[in-house]
């Protein structure tokens, strides 16, 4: 694989240059490009991707310049005669020729496509390999590893999966409720999450980092703001981090009150905080809300104030998320948020 | 040029003079109860026109919006409206609307006939499409139903089940915009049966289906194409509003109802719609290259061949808008290669099209430079469609800017050019003035700039990870600079279709007399006089030829000695 690309590479760096020039340029840090693939299927994606640029890009040329040419070369003239010029009606010798090079063309892209078609798509799943069942809702991410027992929500957390060590992550994909789509550029196209119906797709990146992206099929009000991030970890941070993750919800002495409003106030109906009574599933669960960056499907931070607010108030920041605007009080709102920053 | 014309108008032409002019309401009146092909033709322009202006400026505020990271001009709520009846309304009440005005006004006299063949269903489909689009805006006031005040429909323009159940979409916004389209696609309906008719029955004495101009041609392709998508889009809206209101469970999930069901219905419905809009283009382009190149249309067989196998591939391909519901990896590969497929007969015309230029005398009139930005912006936007016909490619690029890139540069940079092209082509014969030159050109460059400055740069976003229906993004996404660029790119479109707009309406009193026949064209259209009398043609003429009108300019050298 590694050579064949390098060769493709090198093949067609002229017509890559100044295309990746162009959008490397532009792009930041976080910048969910599909142009700086990191893990194998937006590899491949990728390197097809820039094989049909040089085919399409030197279809561009011949027939884009032969048009120009014919513009400039036929212009009318004020030394023309003032007789029509010759009619040509056809031949059907030229006809044929320009019917036979498309599709050749069409060939070769159709075999080099299929290739990889088969190569993402059905490719084996190793014993090794990551389980995760990703579930869409109306704004957000819900995210269960079956293996672990684990549920969380917004945050993929996945280990690294280096060429001599590969541990590839494959999803399975669902929706709760209307489609979604599931789509981070710098590891692999999209899958879309639809309900009655079991999508899979798998993952290998190979370095650690934040990767971004976000919901791509439209899903209503705040389909924005169903924002996605996937962690990838070494081995060790992803074994502690699935070891965290499977303990039940932390209970601190003097976070007790906090506790007991969230025990009975609504919002169990909807949240799951493992070791408590509050089991709801309408919502994400929010054993270890502390280990996650953002609050809301990455519409904010997660700081306390960011927190409160948003228990206060959702429309704040996500007008339109399903959560409700709770009616708590002054103190029921810093006891709750403060029994939610204990829960690591 | 216009010392050419049928012998046999300037006999009887004067002794039927019917201008006496009515007051306001009397022509009022003629225009609601018209019959009249042309007249219909000119109604469905005006219509169409008049929504280009209104979804434009939804998609101006839709840029607006997006001009900077987490700005707010535009709420989600209001953002999701307008991107949605943008979509909708660009395509049934804009796209298909102007191109059967089109039809409307050309085919008969094209085919040196004095009317359609059913003159009380063409006015008759013409108010179902126009009512509508009205019902469509009026959920602007009606569609919150009992659920509050002003509403639209905001489940995006392929409105994807289940997204469209009354649990996700109170109210009656939705129901408004599937009512809209059922009504409208009867009105689409009824024309499509009426075009064919008329071209099937009642072409003149000598223009056998071989004779035919490319644009009637075309126009009965599209007709015949339009009659099998259509169909399975009414038979989902009254699923969808069987579902909403009857208890259906076609889309409900919840109830074992099946998404894809919707997603497939209305891409059968929504890939041939493409080239249902897009041969239309072809077709406008057919007729107008050849006369400013001054030369015959090169290949005409093959260019009726390649937009009838057009028709049929484009019935084959719609899976390629559903790469990533899941599909098969057979099913993939099958989609990706028919749609490749389709570029072969689109290249045969494309390169006609060079041919024709090719050894011609050009003239760079307005409609001929319209035509030029669409013969450029068509191969692009060719090219960009193998792109994503690449499936694991489509993976990335679906539902992201680059799509959104793609089909503005086939819907604008190819349909509105050759839309535009065609209005300063035949706008003399209808109106009997000549469109400013001056401001046409400030129009096209203008509009070319902008369109540019705004598409090239969304191909860009789409491969930066920006997906398509998102009110705000993040300022952290290396998409801001991008955007601005896009949104400037949208102003200066505006700016264009504005000095449009002013020619259209100045020329109409304002313009140079046109003649009969200012372009020196070959097509029995330009035999009546500028506009034509009501019954078209005195006699129905008799033709020889593709191109009727080059014979009679030149007896010494007429095509029939030469066509196939």
């Amino acid at each position: 694989m590694q050579t064949k690309r390098d060769g493709r590479l090198i093949r067609f760096a002229g017509a890559v240059l100044c295309f990746s020039l162009t959008t490397s340029v532009l792009a930041q840090g976080t910048t969910p490009s599909t142009l700086a693939p990191a893990s194998t299927p937006a590899h491949q994606v990728y390197d097809l991707s820039i094989f049909v640029i040089a085919i399409t890009g030197g279809i561009f040329l011949v027939v884009g310049g032969l048009l120009a040419i014919a513009l400039y070369k036929f212009r009318a003239r004020k030394s023309d005669p003032m007789t029509e010029p010759a009619q040509i009606y056809g031949s059907t010798q030229i006809e044929l020729a320009w019917t036979v090079i498309p599709v050749l063309i069409v060939v070769v892209l159709f075999l080099a496509t299929a290739r990889i078609i088969f190569a993402i798509q059905d490719a084996p799943k190793p014993a090794v390999a990551v389980d995760v069942t990703a579930i869409g809702h109306q704004f957000w991410w819900e995210f269960r590893y079956p293996k672990y027992g684990v549920v969380t929500a917004n945050e993929l957390h996945i280990p690294v999966s280096p060429d001599f060590a590969p541990k590839p992550t494959f999803l399975k994909l669902t929706s709760a409720d209307v489609n979604h789509s599931f789509w981070i550029p710098q590891l692999a196209g999209k899958t879309d999450l639809i309900a009655n119906h079991i999508n899979t797709m798998w993952i290998d990146p190979k370095k650690e980092g934040l990767y971004i992206g976000q919901c791509a099929q439209f899903c209503g009000l705040q389909h924005a703001m169903m924002l996605l991030r996937v962690y990838v970890d070494t081995p060790d941070q992803f074994d502690a981090w699935i070891k965290n993750q499977q303990q039940p919800g932390r209970q601190e002495a003097q976070a007790a009150v906090g506790r007991k409003v969230f025990e009975t106030q609504a919002c169990m109906n909807c949240h799951a905080i493992s070791g408590t009574a509050a089991t709801g599933r309408f919502g994400p669960d929010l054993t270890h809300l502390m280990n996650r960056a953002t609050l809301a499907s990455g519409a904010m931070d997660n700081t306390p104030q960011n927190l409160r607010q948003w228990i206060r108030a959702p429309d704040t920041f996500k007008r339109g998320a399903l959560m409700p605007a709770m009616q708590l009080n002054d103190e029921q709102l810093d006891q709750v948020t403060a029994y939610l920053e204990t829960l690591k | 040029m216009s010392e050419y014309s049928l012998p046999v108008r300037e006999a009887v032409d004067s002794a039927l003079s019917e201008t006496t002019r009515g007051t306001f309401l009397e022509n009022l009146h003629a225009w609601v109860v018209t019959v009249d092909h042309k007249r219909l033709g000119i109604l469905y322009i005006l219509y169409s026109t008049f929504f280009l202006l209104v979804a434009g400026a939804e998609a101006l505020l839709i840029r607006l919006q997006l001009a900077y990271p987490h700005n707010q001009v535009l709420s989600a709520q209001v953002y999701n409206r307008f991107f949605t009846m943008h979509g909708t309304t660009m395509v049934f009440l804009v796209g298909m609307p102007f191109l059967f005005g089109f039809a409307n006004y050309i085919v008969p006299l094209q085919i040196g006939t004095r009317d359609m063949a059913f003159p009380r269903l063409n006015a008759f489909s013409f108010w179902l499409t126009a009512f509508g689009g009205f019902l469509l805006y009026y959920s602007f006031l009606g569609g919150g139903g009992l659920y509050g005040v002003g509403n639209a429909p905001d489940v995006g323009w392929f409105a994807y089940a289940p997204l469209t159940a009354r649990s996700f979409s109170p109210g009656h916004a939705t129901d408004y915009w599937a009512l809209a389209l059922i009504v409208s696609g009867f009105g689409t309906l009824g024309t499509a049966v009426n075009i064919i008719a008329t071209i099937v029955s009642m072409r003149c004495k000598g223009m056998t289906l071989m004779r035919m101009p490319l644009f009637t041609w075309l126009l009965l392709i599209v007709s015949m194409l339009t009659l099998v998508t259509i169909t399975p889009l009414t038979a989902a809206q009254f699923m969808l509003l069987i579902d909403r209101y009857l208890g259906g469970h076609f889309f409900d999930t919840q109830a074992g109802g099946s998404s894809l069901i919707w997603i497939h219905f209305f891409w059968i419905f929504g890939h041939p719609e493409v080239y249902v809009l897009v041969l239309p283009a072809f077709a406008i382009a057919n007729e107008i290259i050849p006369v400013f190149c001054r030369k015959a249309i090169f290949g005409y067989p093959a260019m009726v061949a390649a937009s009838v196998a057009i028709m049929f591939v484009s019935l084959g391909v719609w899976a390629h808008h559903m790469f990533t519901v899941g599909m098969t990896s057979v099913s993939n590969a099958f989609f990706t290669l028919s749609t490749m497929l389709v570029g072969v007969p689109t290249g045969i015309k494309i390169f006609n099209w060079i041919a024709t230029l090719w050894g011609g005398r050009i003239r760079f009139t307005t409609p001929m430079l319209f035509c030029i930005g669409f013969l450029f912006q068509f191969l692009i936007a060719g090219l960009t469609g193998i792109m994503l016909s690449v499936s694991p490619w489509d993976w990335q690029l679906h539902n992201s800017y680059f799509v959104i890139a793609h089909f503005h540069y086939v819907l604008v940079g190819a349909i509105v050019f050759c839309i535009f092209a065609a209005i300063y082509f035949w706008y003399p014969k209808a109106t009997g003035k000549l469109m400013d030159e001056t401001l046409g050109k400030w129009h096209f460059w203008l509009f070319t700039i902008g369109f540019h400055i705004t598409f090239d740069t969304m191909h860009f976003l789409g491969l930066l990870g920006m997906p398509r229906s998102i009110y705000t993004y993040q300022p952290d996404r290396g998409w801001n600079f991008l955007n601005l660029v896009v949104s400037i790119g949208g102003l200066i479109q505006g700016i264009a279709v504005l000095i449009f707009a002013y020619n259209f309406i100045r020329s109409y009193s304002r313009g140079k007399i046109a003649g009969d026949d200012p372009w020196d064209a070959w097509t029995l259209e330009w035999t009546t006089s500028s506009p034509p009398p009501v019954y078209n043609f005195e006699e129905i003429p008799e033709v020889h030829s593709r191109r009727p009108l080059w014979d009679l300019k030149h007896p010494d050298d007429p095509d029939w000695e030469y066509e196939a």
